[in-house]
């Protein structure tokens, strides 16, 4: 019996859930622009499912975050940094103003999460880093009959580290149904498209063979998003679900577009980007 | 027929070791893994993680008795770290247990980044380290591991000398709260202490009192300074002998006193002379303004020697014979 645990989860509706994306994708792009680094297109692409594991999965909050029963959700694609902390922030980890150090000196923001910051449950940013410490985390909860659940946001791309297809393996020996591992499929990473870097495709066989009960979704459809993570997708199996997303998704200069990975928008760049997501939040709210 | 392995010490050797009153124990590794056992009996909360690796470190009988307090990851050591991280950052006491060589080496990310700077109570047991697998090369030898993770914030290294010191490190590791490191290797070990010998993180332990030479050794190496004390004792020399079983923390005061009070030092590792124990007893000593002969006996900057590791640490000086020598030779 999973427990019941009242970790604020918000009752958003899906249109209330796409308008907080649209102040997130800003504080996203406004938290590069202020630091002058950072990584955009792959924050953008995953930012509607830490929207959705934030708001709708995960039992966890500012007040819960030191309880042994909470969620557990480690970030191995550590570079999306600035959607996971607009994330956090609007959840009230800590002050939205916090944004604003992100990468400053002495700051505890730094360009890769860390335990420093209130929400964030191991330091990442080397690739192919988080399955591994999931597997530890569902293993400790198997032992101790404790109910939480673990997740960790995979990039694509970071599938070409082999470190992941070890634990690949270990999480469907040991049964892990537990665990669930998201891809962000936006299929581009730093140097181009990931067929052309270095292919993985079909992924969703692959880790069907290694054992796992694999899910294919639309990675910016928050009903699709909610009904794939809110169970293990089968008993006895970790579950994978590979999330189809647009790398810069909501912003048109940036979506599919490779050198917007760790692009810092110029100040018209940044003007037309939130420009262009204001208007988004001017439809959404129209059509209400 | 492959010839047997040559023993560690010589006839001329053990003769001195029985002079100096010492009485061969086992191996550290079966000392570790009964200590590891025994705790975890009492504590259901220790966990193992193995990489194929629980017959090379002992653990099968732990495996047989505690089954649900071992994790098998197979032959995949950065997932042995990273599973090692995660269990210890929900509250598991989990030691991660693989050959030196390849824990250190081919996991160093895992070890740096999800133990060390994610900074959880991990502990990473490297199991014949050194050069205690002998004649199977390079692959398997572990001459870096100390300089590697002298170069990582946050991880207490151990190196212990006898089945005392590794009992002691075995027990410090279940209460720390920050991530440790300890190296052993896998030959019987001569013990080396009273049964009143303190043992605590960062201070070294004087083994013997001397002024003329002081030798500083750590974990295997240090049976061979004391049997080189003893050797230079019988031409009249008067030598310190130290087991710096704590590489990280070091004990800074007692490398001053000895640099201070001797008139030589001789450092002693199972390791490469490159960043181990050796430079930073060296930069302990020169930060500090003091000034002696000094000389680092460990594995030159070279392609190892092959052979057992008895063949490899005469080769290098690293014996009674070889370790006396090297201290006349700084006394002249």
């Amino acid at each position: 019996m999973r427990r019941k645990l009242d970790m604020g989860k918000t009752l958003l509706s899906d249109r209330d859930l796409a308008l907080k994306a649209t102040h997130l994708r800003k504080k996203t792009l406004e938290a590069v622009y202020d630091a002058g680094a950072g990584h955009t297109g792959g924050g953008l692409s995953c930012l509607d499912i830490l929207n959705v594991l934030y708001n709708r999965i995960l039992n966890v909050s500012p007040e819960t975050f030191s309880s042994p029963a909470r969620d557990r959700y480690v970030q191995s694609k550590g570079h999306s940094v600035e959607a996971l902390y607009a994330v956090l922030a609007d959840r009230g980890f800590f002050p939205e103003a916090d944004l604003k150090t992100i990468c400053h000196y002495q700051s505890h923001y730094v360009g890769h999460p860390t335990r420093h910051i209130p929400g964030i449950e191991m330091n990442t940013g080397a690739l192919g880093h988080g399955l591994p410490i999931c597997i530890g985390m569902a293993l400790a909860a198997k032992m101790d009959s404790a109910s939480y659940r673990v997740f960790t946001l995979l990039g694509d791309g970071e599938l070409a580290e082999g470190s992941n297809w070890e634990a690949g393996l270990a999480a469907a020996h040991y049964k892990l149904d537990n665990l669930t591992a998201i891809i962000d499929h936006n299929t581009l990473q730093i140097s181009g498209h990931t067929r052309d870097v270095m292919n993985n495709e079909p992924l969703d066989e692959k880790w069907r063979a290694f054992g796992w009960a694999v899910k294919v979704v639309n990675g910016h459809d928050y009903a699709a998003l909610t009904e794939a993570l809110s169970k293990p997708a089968e008993i006895g199996k970790p579950t994978c679900i590979i999330a189809n997303t647009i790398k810069g998704k909501g912003v048109s200069f940036m979506e599919n577009v490779a050198k917007w990975h760790h692009g810092v928008p110029s100040d018209a760049e940044l003007k037309q980007a939130l420009g262009e997501l204001d208007a988004a939040a001017a439809k959404l709210k129209e059509a209400a | 027929m492959s010839a047997p392995a040559p023993s560690m010490f010589t006839p001329a050797a053990k003769a001195m070791a029985e002079k100096l009153g010492l009485k061969m124990g086992r191996a550290n590794l079966e000392e570790f893994a009964a200590t590891l056992e025994e705790l975890a009996k009492a504590n259901p909360n220790i966990i193992a993680v193995t990489s194929d690796s629980r017959g090379s470190g002992k653990l099968a009988t732990f495996a047989k008795n505690l089954p649900k307090q071992l994790v098998e990851v197979g032959i995949a050591e950065q997932n042995l770290v990273g599973i090692t991280a995660g269990l210890a950052a929900c509250g598991k006491k989990s030691f991660g247990v693989s050959p030196g060589c390849f824990l250190t080496a081919r996991s160093l990310e895992q070890i740096k980044n999800d133990i060390c700077y994610s900074d959880v109570p991990a502990v990473l047991i490297g199991i014949s380290s050194g050069t205690s697998y002998g004649a199977l090369g390079t692959t398997h030898h572990s001459l870096h591991d100390l300089a590697v993770l002298r170069a990582i914030n946050n991880i207490t290294i151990l190196v212990p000398a006898d089945n005392f010191e590794t009992r002691e490190a075995i027990r410090f590791t279940v209460k720390a709260t920050k991530p440790v490191f300890v190296r052993f290797g896998k030959a019987a070990m001569f013990n080396l202490h009273q049964p009143e010998t303190k043992f605590a993180v960062g201070q070294a332990i004087q083994l013997r009192d001397g002024n003329d030479v002081a030798f500083i050794a750590t974990g295997e190496t240090v049976i061979h300074a004391l049997l080189a004390a003893g050797k230079l004792a019988e031409r009249g020399l008067s030598c310190r002998v130290i087991s710096m079983h704590s590489i990280k923390p070091l004990d800074v005061e007692i490398i001053l006193k000895a640099g201070r009070e001797c008139r030589a030092v001789v450092t002693v590792e199972e390791h490469m002379v490159n960043g181990g124990l050796g430079e930073a007893c060296a930069a302990v000593l020169l930060q500090n303004g003091v000034s002696k002969p000094f000389r680092i006996v460990g594995i030159p900057d070279e392609e190892t020697v092959s052979g057992a590791q008895a063949n490899i640490f005469r080769h290098y000086g690293i014996s009674m014979a070889g370790l006396s020598e090297t201290a006349l030779k700084l006394l002249k």
